[in-house]
């Protein structure tokens, strides 16, 4: 029996707002418990919401990136529920009036370019954190309240379940993230806890027209996490079905430690949010112009600089890879900007140099390489003054000194050999040393042709144009 | 007439634990009310639209800039129990999953 | 009359003209609280008389017209119980916004006034803490919620006082106490500060001895607060002295609350009223307001709701009362289950029940669609008549325990001032006549924005009758 995956994803990210949402109280990580905080967001009797101009915005930016359909009239509601982290016992929410709607995502799978579709994006407010004694909801016999994080502006965004699979679902995740991360709007670290993910998981039978019954994957933090939970899940319930037995709708944890997503099924019935509109806060109006304003703010987003880097003429794998890398792609920009070869210049930026910043585990902008000095090396080897090797062996020093490759060639006297003169002597002098191995590559050994380049490159310290020591050693040895 | 289910329901939402009598003498009062507020469906209100807000107002909104705050002190000054800094509450779970 | 039965505005003149001395008029007050407040009990809190004595200043005047404010508004440093055991011992870390404007004009706070639990109720039995006698007769309640604040203002144990009003709660208890009591615009004085009750109704509003002090003292506590996202960016009323002219204003008399339920000796005083207005050159005519018979269970739905969610905050954690429980849960619902009374968790139950699923539509759904029907009817009503007028209450001040069997009796008995607060709209209580030496009030009510409108049909009327100069029999009291 075949089984088909629905996935349907909730993401929910921290704004980098400065203020919270709803007051004046500082947005910071890490500092010491509740001292971030005020009646507003510790939810004193008397105390009032004032919405952060901010917060709106980058939720309007974060639609109109997604090509969400703007809500002209959004409202709040409170969405009632207990729960310790929560000072007022209400999440002031967004319930049938998100600011954004409609809205789609594609993203690239083995099987070509896919659109994911968003459901909506909109605006609320974050909890406060939970501590346990012991370190675990179970077994703690209390727990500890920072309302530091209460108050926060969350950024909800809900896809359709049209995630087929678990690499669909990273795709997504790294696209939501970059594009959050490219508007500025969050900066996408997981781990920190300002991005998180929910997933809702269903199977159902290959061909089968509705959707199976979903469960809902919560406390997944990390993108390692999320492939996981999801493998785990989805093959869960295949064995369920496959036995015969039912999967229930439900939420599940994932955890982390066990790798397992366990049933969080408590005697609680179903939450009943009792939505009403906030009274507290008046509506919001957007009109055009709000909308055009942020429009003209709107970075090129992920996508289009994607297939603007494809028409430059890299590959999709590289225009992809580069797309993904915002210090790589503001360094490749601005190279391109003076030197025009994109491919040549990404061939450089996503082999070498990335390798070089990998051992350094560092970012480009934190050495002192500039793409004036990348221009100034590919010019080198147009010139033909340089090859491509030594290039190579030049960019340590240049990425650790930011020298210039024109000073540093000369001190180093490593400037291409291209008389063919010089170069046919030297030809000479090693198939004059190296008879034998002259016999073999007659008799048809190829490798003995790499040899003898090698040697004269190693007798001219690699300063030969290899280009041309292969059309003279060829013609040399007939 | 409310039964002790819908009674009951409600207390758990609202988080109001009720004793037996109380129980019983608010079901009978909040069925009486709620039988007068049933009222309101002497007049069709179908085309009429629902007033959330009194005041015609929109897009009232704050800037982004941080402001003073409570010390932690002050946060916890309230507080039934506090530790480190932290509010002290009873466990969540009750140590069974 | 000695100098706690003046008016503030007479008391600002003896002081400016230096015929009474700051200390004597503070003193007159402190001496009316020592005698009287043994059996009336209006002050929850009584600030230490030398705390008071001290803060009066020569050149200061307000500073000697004590103020009491109701128990539902933060004053910070001093306990704000909202006559709850659940806040018995909080204590307020932050001014409420009306607080901080009467500091910035030194007015000398000397206690918090005694009300219905969480302002729901209006006889002010409902205190946790034993109710406040009507100063006009000792087995009478004050009427509610701002019961305290009315009897004190009544008997002279300070000036003027604030209170707050949902349905009618600084109205009626005006009415039943013999003074002057706005419910202004909504919108037009800030809530921060107020504990909600339901936050769409709620208004702080003065209750003084007549009304230039009514005028004067609103004119110190509006005005647009940033804090408060419902408070209107308009223009602050400014005091003006008023004038007596009120020829060829137009009144309409609301007929549908001139019916069957109200007592025939309070129709007989607004009939007498009507009789003043028109010897005044002013116009009265009957007005019907069709939708009115339906505000009492609109508001009770609506008004409920608002406040299950307004209490939810409440719970043990952050501040306040915490009962014992084993788990969070079972803290929080014993918490509330021992900390609130009798009215405030019928209240909660319903208004929980109205927003359950199931039953939003039916109920909250449906009496927000008569909330506008109402308010339609005063708009239409506003467009021939620049006030209407109405009894405050359809009963004389009843005695204390009469109606607490019976829920839903003295709910009916908000009939004349509930629709009020459901259009958002301005309404003035003033005396009008007395039966049987019990106060009666006269509810004039104006379009939004008409404060000043209200003020100078009160004021005519009030300067054309005795009423306003009665003062409760001390020697009843004694």
């Amino acid at each position: 029996m075949g089984y088909e995956v629905n996935i349907g994803i909730e993401i929910h990210a921290e704004l980098l707002t400065s203020s919270k949402v709803f007051c004046s109280c500082p947005v910071k990580f890490g500092a010491s418990p509740n001292t971030l905080t005020c009646p507003v967001c510790l939810g004193l009797p008397g105390a009032l919401p004032v919405l952060n101009r901010k917060a709106v915005d980058f939720t309007i930016l974060t639609a109109l990136a997604l090509n969400c359909e703007i809500n002209r009239h959004p409202i709040f509601h409170r969405k009632n529920y207990y729960y310790p982290d929560l000072p007022k016992n209400y999440q002031i929410s967004q319930y049938d009036t998100p600011i954004g709607i409609n809205g789609r995502l594609d993203i690239e799978t083995e099987n070509g370019r896919k659109r994911i579709r968003i459901r909506r994006v909109h605006l609320e407010e974050d909890t406060g954190k939970l501590l346990h004694s012991g370190g675990h909801i179970t077994h703690s016999d209390m727990s500890f309240v920072d309302f530091n994080r209460s108050g926060v502006p969350l950024l909800e965004i809900v896809s359709e379940p049209d995630i087929l699979s678990t690499e669909e679902a990273k795709e997504y995740l790294t696209n939501i993230r970059d594009i959050l991360v490219f508007l500025g709007v969050c900066d996408g670290k997981m781990e920190e806890g300002s991005m998180r993910c929910e997933a809702n998981v269903s199977i159902r039978e290959k061909g089968a027209k509705k959707l199976g019954v979903k469960t809902e994957l919560k406390n997944i933090n990390s993108f390692r996490a999320v492939e996981r939970a999801l493998i785990y899940e989805i093959d869960r319930q295949v064995k369920a079905l496959s036995s015969s037995k039912e999967v229930i709708q439900e939420t599940r944890h994932w955890d982390e430690k066990d790798e397992k997503t366990v049933s969080m099924r408590s005697k609680e019935e179903a939450h009943d949010y009792r939505y009403f509109p906030e009274p507290d806060l008046v509506p919001l109006q957007i009109d055009n112009e709000w909308i055009e304003r942020l429009k003209s703010q709107l970075p090129e987003l992920p996508e289009q600089k994607y297939e603007r880097y494809k028409t430059l003429g890299l590959t999709p794998y590289d225009a992809k890879l580069l797309t993904h890398d915002i210090e790589l792609s503001r360094f490749f920009e601005d190279t391109i900007k003076i030197y025009n070869n994109p491919k040549w210049i990404s061939n450089w930026l996503l082999g070498d140099i990335t390798k070089e910043l990998k051992d350094r585990n560092k970012l480009i902008s934190q050495t002192s390489f500039t793409p004036e000095i990348l221009v100034e090396m590919l010019s080198l080897i147009d010139e033909g003054k340089i090859s491509g090797r030594i290039a190579k062996d030049l960019l340590p020093e240049l990425i650790d000194k930011g020298v210039s490759p024109k000073k540093l060639v000369e001190e180093k006297n490593l400037i291409q050999i291209t008389d063919t003169d010089t170069v046919l002597e030297v030809i000479n002098q090693i198939l004059r040393e190296n008879a034998k191995v002259v016999e073999e590559y007659k008799k048809g050994k190829e490798k003995s042709f790499t040899f003898l380049v090698g040697q004269v490159m190693k007798l001219t310290k690699g300063r030969a144009d290899p280009k041309l020591v292969n059309e003279l050693l060829k013609k040399a040895l007939g | 007439m409310l039964s002790i289910e819908e009674v009951t329901h409600i207390e758990r939402l609202a988080r109001l634990k009720l004793s037996d009598q109380e129980r019983e003498r608010y079901r009978k009062q909040l069925s009486d009310v709620l039988d007068y507020a049933a009222r309101l469906n002497a007049i069709d209100t179908s085309n009429v639209p629902p007033m959330y807000h009194v005041l015609p107002v929109t897009n009232v909104l704050r800037e982004d800039i941080p402001n003073d705050n409570f010390s932690q002190g002050e946060a916890l000054t309230n507080a039934p129990i506090q530790e480190n800094g932290f509010f002290v509450i009873p466990p969540i779970l009750g140590g069974e999953e | 009359m000695e100098l706690a039965d003046l008016t503030a505005h007479k008391l600002i003149e003896l002081i400016e003209k230096r015929e009474a001395s700051p200390l004597e008029v503070a003193h007159s007050f402190l001496n009316r609280i020592e005698k009287y407040e043994p059996k009336v009990k209006a002050y929850l809190n009584l600030k230490d008389k030398e705390e008071v004595i001290t803060s009066i200043r020569d050149n200061e005047p307000y500073s000697a017209l004590l103020i009491a404010i109701k128990d539902n508004i933060l004053v910070k440093g001093l306990h704000t119980t909202c006559a709850s055991k659940i806040l018995s011992n909080f204590i307020a870390p932050y001014n409420a916004t009306v607080i901080e404007k009467l500091n910035l004009q030194n007015f000398n706070i000397v206690g918090k006034t005694n009300l219905d639990e969480f302002a729901m109720g209006s006889s002010t039995e409902n205190s946790a803490f034993g109710p406040t006698r009507n100063p006009w007769d000792l087995e009478r309640v004050p009427g509610g919620s701002s019961g305290g604040s009315a009897a004190s203002v009544a008997i002279g144990e300070c000036a003027w006082a604030l209170g707050s009003d949902t349905g009618g709660s600084i109205r009626q208890p005006a009415s039943f106490c013999g003074v002057v009591g706005l419910k202004p615009t909504y919108g037009t004085v800030s809530r921060y500060g107020l504990v909600a009750f339901a936050s769409s109704l709620d208004q702080i509003g003065p209750i003084t001895k007549d009304v230039t002090d009514n005028a004067l003292l609103y004119s110190i506590i509006n005005g647009h607060d940033p804090n408060d996202s419902t408070s209107l960016k308009l223009e602050p009323h400014k005091f003006t002295h008023l004038s007596q002219d009120i020829k060829g204003i137009k009144i309409g008399v609301i007929r549908e609350l001139l019916g069957e339920g109200v007592d025939s000796t309070i129709k007989k005083c607004i009939n007498d009223a009507i009789e003043t207005f028109e010897s005044l050159g002013a116009t009265v005519d009957e007005v019907s307001l069709p939708h009115i018979d339906y505000s009492v269970p609109t508001y009770y739905i609506l008004a409920p709701a608002e406040a299950s969610s307004n209490l939810a905050r409440f719970d043990g954690v952050r501040y306040g009362f915490r009962a014992l429980g084993k788990i969070t849960e079972d803290m929080m619902s014993n918490t509330r289950g021992e900390g609130f009374g009798p009215e405030v968790k019928r209240r909660i139950m319903l208004g929980t029940y109205v927003l359950s699923a199931g039953y939003y539509e039916a109920f909250y759904l449906k009496a927000l669609k008569f909330r506008n029907l109402i308010a339609s009817d005063f708009n239409s009503a506003f467009k021939n008549f620049d006030v209407l007028i109405s009894p405050t209450s359809p009963i004389l001040p009843f005695k204390l325990g009469e109606k607490t069997e019976n829920p839903l009796e003295m709910y009916l008995s908000d009939i004349c001032t509930i629709p009020i607060n459901l259009a958002g709209i301005p309404a003035i209580s003033i005396p009008c006549g007395f039966v049987d030496n019990l106060p009666v009030g006269l509810q004039i009510i104006g379009p939004a924005f008409s404060e000043a409108t209200l003020f100078r049909v009160a004021y005519g009327f009030e300067q054309a009758t005795p009423f306003h100069n009665n003062r409760p029999n001390m020697g009843g009291i004694e």
